[in-house]
């Protein structure tokens, strides 16, 4: 007995099968208390499967539940809801953001475990009528804030707060549970910046030390290296390898995850650009609800690749959803010398300009779409692409949507059952490839990118870099990435803009020193 | 525990279970309801083509009423709760028709196309309020349905309509129930109708229906169709691409205004009278309840929803009449049990959110 008992979580033999194809195949899994282990594989090697399982999802329950055993702290656990998996003392931090918009910051990481006061009614009736401590609620939400360093007001909605600020909230969430014995991120730094990433790191670091077990996954190896005690790697829903920090490298983890060894990360071939204007940006303020743009003056070369940086939360992500229409703009932006039109994602759109989102499930995708359909809806709709008329009606071509989709599915590795399957359906980083190939089906002149690498894994990275590369060299296409890995922008732009309250700090070139990144980032660039 | 070994019976098995899975528990669950009827209606001696006959009948009256969800769902404005708005402008066409004196096929069309820009302009009116309300489409449009249908019945006083087949013997207004004998009663029920193995098939009013659904289907194909499925589906996805997602509401509200029109006249054809006043009021809880139990939800639905839960709800209605009026002989169970049942299908299909995959 005491022999299992030293472990938080056994997992045995784990498979899982949805709608008869296997994606998890014997899996094995153990972890001691206070051990962070990291899990790695490609994009749909099914990592969030596993997590699934263990926190009891019901995508998991309602598609024929799994097979194997759970063991959790020494005793066998029948893990059935996410209710049973918080008993058991198991938090999760999804990949997918699982908050209430409406709802307080406070009000969602205290959802359903509210503190309560004795008033005279509960005294008489039971502890289902207490009223809610808000304020103790309060002083405990900002406890687990301060634990990630994180400034914002705790009584602020949600609705409408970027990306970056709900992944902190989730994991507040969790971290404010008290009995919790193993924690679960799926993916929590995808949406950090560099910087905001470390804070992440080293709540885990704390949380292990306390004596938590955390489970990790993650794309960015260099993260795993820096936290990870020991290491599962998965590839194609198949154990590949456990293995301890000492032992390894990031070289053989990567190869490992994909079975062949990935070459270095590509670089832009540098070419002197042309001193024609694509885009001309003067005074442009965006309304984007905690990534506000305040006054962005920037201009992009033509059939350049130019990168956008910056802490989350400066404006970096406002600057393109405000430019397409996406949230309420003003200023003056000129593309080709022409005027365009502000607040019209049609017009723009129309122009030659395509945008692919960093909120890849909002607004990226329609979920419950063929991938093929999602692939074709924004031409059909934007450039009446993939028709065929009859006077004054038309029907979709589905041979065309078909075809397209198919040899978009093989160019850009998408892997699904085929061009019918749900998007819903499609891991995570797949999800991402599909919004790839909707944006590039417009054919744009100008693509922005938000965060493109996102969730995917080093070899998809690599591929969608690399396109991104190659539609510049190829077909001559100016391209603006907003990204807050910096390594990334770095190794494929020509130029980096860099972000700071919502004003351009500057320009600096990818090879110019870490330092000068560093200080630009922090506002602090010719200060010194 | 079994997997790589199973027997290619358990795995018959499984598929089978997958299979009904995504059938959906209620459809099958009311499917048993409706043999296990139509079994104890042989078994007290009510002859079964005439069921089957009367479930063909009713099939083709209902079928275009229920399609009338279909735009609102797709378009996000969920379940169609102004479906009386469509019905009254239909019917209004209705009486339009007698009041112009014409008679069969033209007097059904003539119906028909003058009840179309009343459909279209309700349908925008009642869109463009739907746009202020959203998240409580149902709510807002179950009250608004209720306010037109009780507005409605003094305008059924008020409007200047003499012909002497509709209105009262003395007083003002027109009649409650109006009988369309001579004129479109039957038009469509009767079109090449023919009988076989002692059953009726109404073939005329089914080829209507299935020619609306066709249009419909059609309509989803094509690029508006499209978009006002984005729309639909994620408004945020339909503004990144250049959708107005609020025209596109307005549209499928239009649309389903329409079809509620054009919808009540093909049922007032195979009813024999045109019934004004309070009887719209229930309707789009019929309607709805039939797409549901068809597998739609209130997000989702497809044209297969709409014949299989029109089939399946009213069948249900049909059989269980004279199932009930055999076992007990008080007079008033029909009215009685009609409501009973009808009810309870309603609110079990509502309560039933999943549909069918
Ligand atoms: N709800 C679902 N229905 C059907 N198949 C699914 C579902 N969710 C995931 N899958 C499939 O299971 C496999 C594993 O997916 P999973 O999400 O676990 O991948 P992952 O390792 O987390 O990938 P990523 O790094 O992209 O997040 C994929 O092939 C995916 O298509
Ligand atoms: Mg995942």
């Amino acid at each position: 007995m005491s022999q299992t008992e030293e472990f938080v979580l056994r997992m045995k033999g784990i498979s899982k099968e949805y709608y008869g194809t296997k994606v998890l195949k014997g899996i094995d899994l153990e972890i001691r208390p206070g051990e962070v282990h990291g899990i790695v594989g490609e994009n749909g090697a099914g990592k969030s499967t596993l997590m699934n399982i263990l926190f009891g999802m019901t995508v998991i329950h309602s598609t024929g539940g799994y097979q194997g055993e759970i063991e959790i702290a020494g005793a066998k656990a029948d893990i059935k809801s996410p209710f049973d998996a918080m008993k058991l003392g198991i938090g999760m931090v999804h990949q997918e953001f699982m908050l209430i918009p409406g709802y307080t910051i406070t009000e969602n990481i205290k959802l359903n475990r509210e503190t309560t006061k004795d008033n005279p009614v509960s005294r008489v009736f039971g502890p289902k009528l207490k009223t809610l401590d808000m304020a103790s609620m309060g002083r405990d939400a900002r406890k687990a804030l301060d634990h990630l360093e994180m400034g914002i007001d705790e009584w602020a909605r949600v609705a409408g707060l970027p990306v970056g600020h709900m992944q902190f909230i989730e994991i507040a969430r969790e971290i404010d549970k008290s009995n919790i014995k193993l924690l679960v991120f799926d993916e929590p730094t995808a949406v950090l910046a560099e910087s905001e990433a470390d804070n992440l790191l080293a709540a885990v670091r704390k949380l292990s030390a306390s004596g938590i077990a955390i489970l990790f996954i993650t794309h960015r190896l260099h993260e795993i290296m820096a936290v990870c005690d020991g290491i599962t790697v998965l590839r194609d829903g198949s154990l590949v390898a456990h293995k301890r920090r000492e032992e390894t490298t990031i070289e053989e983890l990567a190869r490992l995850m994909v079975g062949r060894s990935i070459g270095d990360m590509i670089r832009n071939p540098a070419k002197s650009l042309p001193d024609r204007n694509a885009l001309e940006i003067r005074n442009l303020r965006v309304q984007m609800p905690g990534e506000a743009a305040k006054g962005v003056d920037l201009d992009v070369k033509d059939g350049e690749i130019l990168g956008i940086g910056g802490l989350a939360g400066q404006g970096k992500i406002g600057i393109a959803n405000g430019i397409l229409g996406l949230y309420p703009a003003e200023g003056e932006v000129r593309f080709h010398g022409e005027p365009l039109p502000l607040n019209s994602t049609r017009e723009a759109l129309k122009r030659g300009l395509a945008f692919l989102s960093e909120d890849r499930r909002g607004v990226g995708l329609l979920l419950d779409m063929s991938v093929e359909m999602n692939i074709a809806a924004t031409a059909v709709e934007i450039q009446g692409k993939f028709l065929r008329r009859f006077g004054p009606f038309s029907q979709i071509d589905g041979k065309a949507v078909r075809a397209h989709a198919l040899e978009t599915i093989k160019a850009l590795d998408i892997r699904c059952t085929g061009p019918l399957q749900p998007v819903r359906r499609l891991s995570g980083g797949n999800q991402q490839k599909v919004c790839i190939a909707k944006a590039l089906v417009l054919g744009p002149r100008l693509l922005f990118v938000s965060e493109p690498t996102r969730g995917i894994d080093i070899g998809a990275k690599r591929l969608v870099l690399e396109t991104l590369v190659d539609l510049k060299e190829r077909l001559g296409m100016t391209i603006v990435i907003t990204s807050s890995e910096l390594a990334e922008l770095r190794s494929v732009c020509d130029r980096i803009a860099i972000v700071h309250d919502g004003r351009i700090a500057g320009i600096l070139n990818p090879d110019d020193d870490d330092a000068e990144f560093g200080l630009m980032m922090a506002g602090d660039y010719g200060k010194r | 525990m079994e997997n790589a070994n199973a027997t290619p019976f358990a795995r018959a098995l499984r598929g089978i279970g997958a299979g009904l899975r995504s059938f959906g528990a209620p459809r099958i669950i009311i499917i048993v309801f409706l043999v296990s009827l139509w079994i104890t209606s042989t078994l007290l001696k009510i002859p079964f083509p005439a069921v089957l006959s009367d479930s063909l009948v009713r099939l083709g009256m209902n079928a275009v009423l229920t399609l009338a969800m279909l735009p609102s769902i797709l378009s996000g404005t969920s379940l169609y709760f102004g479906l009386p708005l469509g019905i009254i402008c239909g019917l209004l066409g209705g009486v339009m028709s007698i009041e112009l004196d014409l008679r069969g096929f033209e007097a059904f069309f003539g119906a028909v196309a003058m009840s179309l820009p009343l459909a279209v302009l309700v349908g925008w009116g009642y869109g463009w309020l739907l746009n202020r309300v959203k998240g409580s489409e149902m709510t807002v449009g179950t009250y608004i349905g209720f306010g037109f249908v009780s507005l409605m019945s003094f305008g059924w006083v008020t409007l200047p309509f003499h012909h002497p087949e509709m209105a009262w013997a003395i007083g003002k207004g027109i009649r409650v129930t109006i009988s369309l004998e001579g004129r479109f009663s039957g038009v469509l029920n009767n079109l090449w109708s023919f009988d076989i193995l002692g059953v009726r098939v109404p073939t005329g009013a089914l080829a209507f229906s299935a020619l609306c659904c066709l249009l419909v289907w059609l309509f989803f194909r094509s690029r508006s169709g499209l978009a006002m499925k984005s729309a639909g589906m994620s408004p945020k996805f339909a503004e990144a691409s250049g959708i107005n997602v609020n025209r596109m509401r307005i549209r499928g509200t239009i649309l389903s205004t329409v079809l509620g029109a054009v919808g009540i006249l093909v049922y007032s054809q195979g009813f024999g009278f045109l019934q004004l006043y309070q009887a719209p009021m229930y309707m789009g809880f019929i309607a709805a309840a039939s797409i549901l139990i068809g597998g739609a939800t209130l997000k989702t639905g497809r044209i297969s929803h709409v014949i299989i839960g029109t089939f399946l709800f009213h069948s249900i209605l049909v059989v269980a009449l004279p199932v009930a009026n055999t076992v007990s002989q008080l007079g008033s169970l029909a009215e009685i049990s009609r409501s009973v049942v009808s009810n309870g299908i309603i609110l079990y299909a509502l309560a039933q959110k999943g549909g069918a995959e």
